[in-house]
């Protein structure tokens, strides 16, 4: 028993260590980072490493928690919202607006925990960025009446007074890409690699194929949902069993398309992707990118938390609010027909000429 | 349309994409069969690749050197092979808890050196395909089993390697019977703690490789937790192999061609839910495992410290 003792005594040093040597907040000044060791509860450790909240002058900044899924730089959901907290900091300036973040928050109950104890900090505003997280907020949220609370994607508020819920019409950039992709196919075969069949990647998927069929209903779209987030492998062979299938374009949505995409590169497969710019991955066949721009629907939640609403409504991001953004690969040489037929598409959306019907 | 299924494409697609997922499987589950043959479990496996699977991507990406990739990725999972073999062979603890602790620091030391070292998911040009002239050009067949990299030769190469050696020679014979009579070997002068460290060492090094397989042979990339349960389901591949390679080998082809199968079911517009057939790997592994296993039995000593008797 003694020897026991001895290496739980062990393993807490390791953990020890682990959050000793948390990544310095190199990448924006104001933000400070929970470790996203699973071991421990991140969320207690946020405050004592974040010295910016207690040194705050005399006006008090808007301070915002937010728990993710997975990680900050995933190239997908969550470091689409991470890049958006740190447009708005540049926006408001690091003395006016604070963030913290739980990263790779994928077991729901430390999430859980994290998000109860960011609302007894006193945060301003507590985002659950994950469908996964909504249960939590509705137990926690009436705990705290005077903190928000913000969750998505979604469009449930729980009829709350102090939450707030946000989706994106993935739709609507995944029937963009669908457009682009009909035009492009040679082969008039399109593959999607999809993470599980819900949420917002079911709407892009959807959106895609309403896109494809639009432009060219002898094209067949092949869907291929592998039933997780987080597995590279899969995602990687779904793609080439889409190549295999006679597939010569390719998408596909969440963080574990990296897989996907190096298989579209090796085999010079065009690639469209959503959610953050994947360009950076390949250069050489990523079309476009539906990236989210979360800034404007987390602009209007401050302005109505500091004007005294803490929730109760829900926002969308599309193309017409800004939200969503196609970003073109500027290294990929898109024919001048097909740049025009996605300008015309996204107008066409965005002006409501263009409705997107979902199965 | 289940009648599209059953064409030459599909078929060869299963069996090559069955052949390459079940690659990270051999190495991570024949290393892994090796401590429990001699009485270990270890379930930081996981970890293990993660972290195999990181400084294999880590070295690769800034020397370019690939082979140097995969023996520092060999190098890191024996020295966590080793750090388990410390803490289970001295200090006599749980080896249950101890696997899942080192599978926690491997996952979070993963993390942390991609989020400190890289920063963001980057790609990098891993093992390509080898040609074998003649053979690669066999229509069908080459594209099967002569159009991979040298990494998934290399763990079908293992199977056999790792037979001999625990069956036909006397390393073997005494990781066996330090497995199954601790007692009874440790009087005939055989070390246990020595020939324990050597499996768990072995099997730290084969989890190296199971990583760095995935992060520069068969994906060149590096994620957080890209894994998502690879070195689990290795773990369970020894069992439903009955702690034979030959019995992983089947294990980890079945588990692989059922999952590329269920990949062009889905392709191929088959008229069932996605939810199911992600299911079928698992359930089919369950039904054979159920069908099987009451056959076999494990080694005796697994789980169990060794303390000589005075």
């Amino acid at each position: 028993m003694k020897k026991f003792a001895w290496f739980v005594t062990l393993m807490l040093a390791f953990v020890l260590v682990l959050s000793a040597c948390g990544p310095a907040p190199t990448e924006a000044p104001a933000v400070t980072e929970a470790p996203a060791e699973p071991t421990e509860a991140p969320a207690t450790e946020a405050p004592t490493e974040a010295p910016a909240a207690t040194e705050a002058p005399a006006a008090e900044p808007f301070r915002v928690a937010v728990v993710m899924p997975s990680a900050i730089n995933d190239l997908a959901f969550s470091q689409s919202m991470y890049d958006a907290l740190v447009r708005v900091q540049e926006e408001m300036g690091a003395e006016n607006f604070e963030f913290v973040y739980s990263e790779n928050m994928f077991v729901v109950d430390d999430a859980a925990a994290a998000i109860r104890d960011y609302a007894s900090q006193g945060f301003n505003l507590v985002i659950g960025h994950g469908s996964q997280y909504g249960s939590s907020l509705q137990e926690i949220a009436p705990d705290f009446p005077e903190t928000s609370f913000a969750w998505g994607t979604t469009v449930d508020t729980f009829g709350l007074p102090n939450v707030f819920a946000y989706e994106a019409a993935s739709q609507q950039g995944g029937y963009v890409n669908g457009v682009l992709a009909a035009t492009l196919s040679e082969s008039n075969v399109v593959g999607v690699v999809g993470p599980i069949e819900t949420g917002d990647a079911k709407l892009y998927v959807d959106g895609f194929k309403a896109g494809v069929t639009a432009t060219n209903p002898d094209i067949q779209v092949n869907v291929n949902y592998i039933g997780s987030f987080s597995d590279v492998a899969l995602a990687s062979e779904a793609a080439t069993t889409h190549i295999s299938a006679g597939a010569d374009v390719l998408t596909g949505t969440a963080q574990m398309v990296v897989g996907a995409i190096g298989k579209a590169e090796e085999s010079n497969v065009l690639w469209f992707g959503t959610q953050s710019n994947q360009t950076s991955l390949a250069p050489s066949i990523v079309v476009a990118s539906q990236v989210y721009h979360w800034e404007g629907i987390l602009n209007e939640m401050i302005s109505l938390i500091q004007s005294g609403t803490l929730g109760g409504q829900s926002f969308a991001a599309d193309l017409a609010n800004g939200g969503e953004v196609i970003e073109f690969n500027p290294d990929y040489a898109l024919p001048e027909e097909a740049m025009t037929l996605a300008e015309t598409t996204i107008a066409g959306i965005k002006d409501g000429s263009i409705t997107i019907t979902l199965p | 349309m289940i009648s599209d299924l059953f064409s030459v494409t599909v078929l060869i697609g299963i069996l090559a994409s069955g052949i390459r997922l079940a690659t990270p499987y051999l190495y991570a589950a024949i290393g892994e069969t090796f401590g429990q043959r001699s009485g270990v479990l270890n379930l930081g496996v996981e970890g293990q690749m993660l972290l195999g699977a990181f400084a294999a991507f880590y070295v690769a990406l800034t020397t370019g050197n690939l082979w140097l990739g995969v023996l520092t990725a060999m190098f890191v999972g024996a020295v966590m092979g080793l750090a388990m073999a410390y803490v289970t062979v001295n200090l006599h603890a749980e080896q249950g808890i101890s696997g899942i602790g080192f599978f926690l620091f491997g996952l979070g030391m993963s993390d942390l050196l991609f989020q400190k070292l890289l920063g963001t998911v980057e790609t990098v040009k891993g093992f390509p395909k080898i040609y074998i002239a003649g053979l690669s050009d066999i229509p069908g067949i080459g594209e099967i089993f002569f159009s991979q990299n040298v990494l998934v030769y290399g763990a079908y190469l293992l199977v056999p390697i790792a037979w001999f050696i625990l069956n036909k020679t006397t390393l073997g014979l005494k990781i066996r019977s330090v497995g199954e009579n601790p007692d009874a070997a440790d009087s005939l002068g055989v070390s246990v703690a020595r020939i324990r460290y050597f499996t768990i060492i072995l099997g730290g090094t084969l989890s190296g490789i199971a990583g760095a397989s995935l992060s520069i042979a068969l994906l060149n990339v590096f994620q957080q937790n890209m894994t998502s349960g690879l070195g689990f389901i290795a773990v369970a591949l020894v069992y439903f192999g009955a702690w034979r390679p030959a019995g992983v080998l089947g294990g980890a082809l079945l588990f692989s061609m059922v999952n590329s199968l269920q990949l062009w079911i889905q392709v191929k517009g088959v008229e069932i839910p996605s939810d199911i057939a992600v299911m079928m790997p698992y359930v089919l592994t369950i039904l054979v495992l159920v069908a099987t296993v009451s056959r076999v039995r494990a080694p005796s000593a697994l789980t169990k410290p060794f303390e000589r008797e005075n």
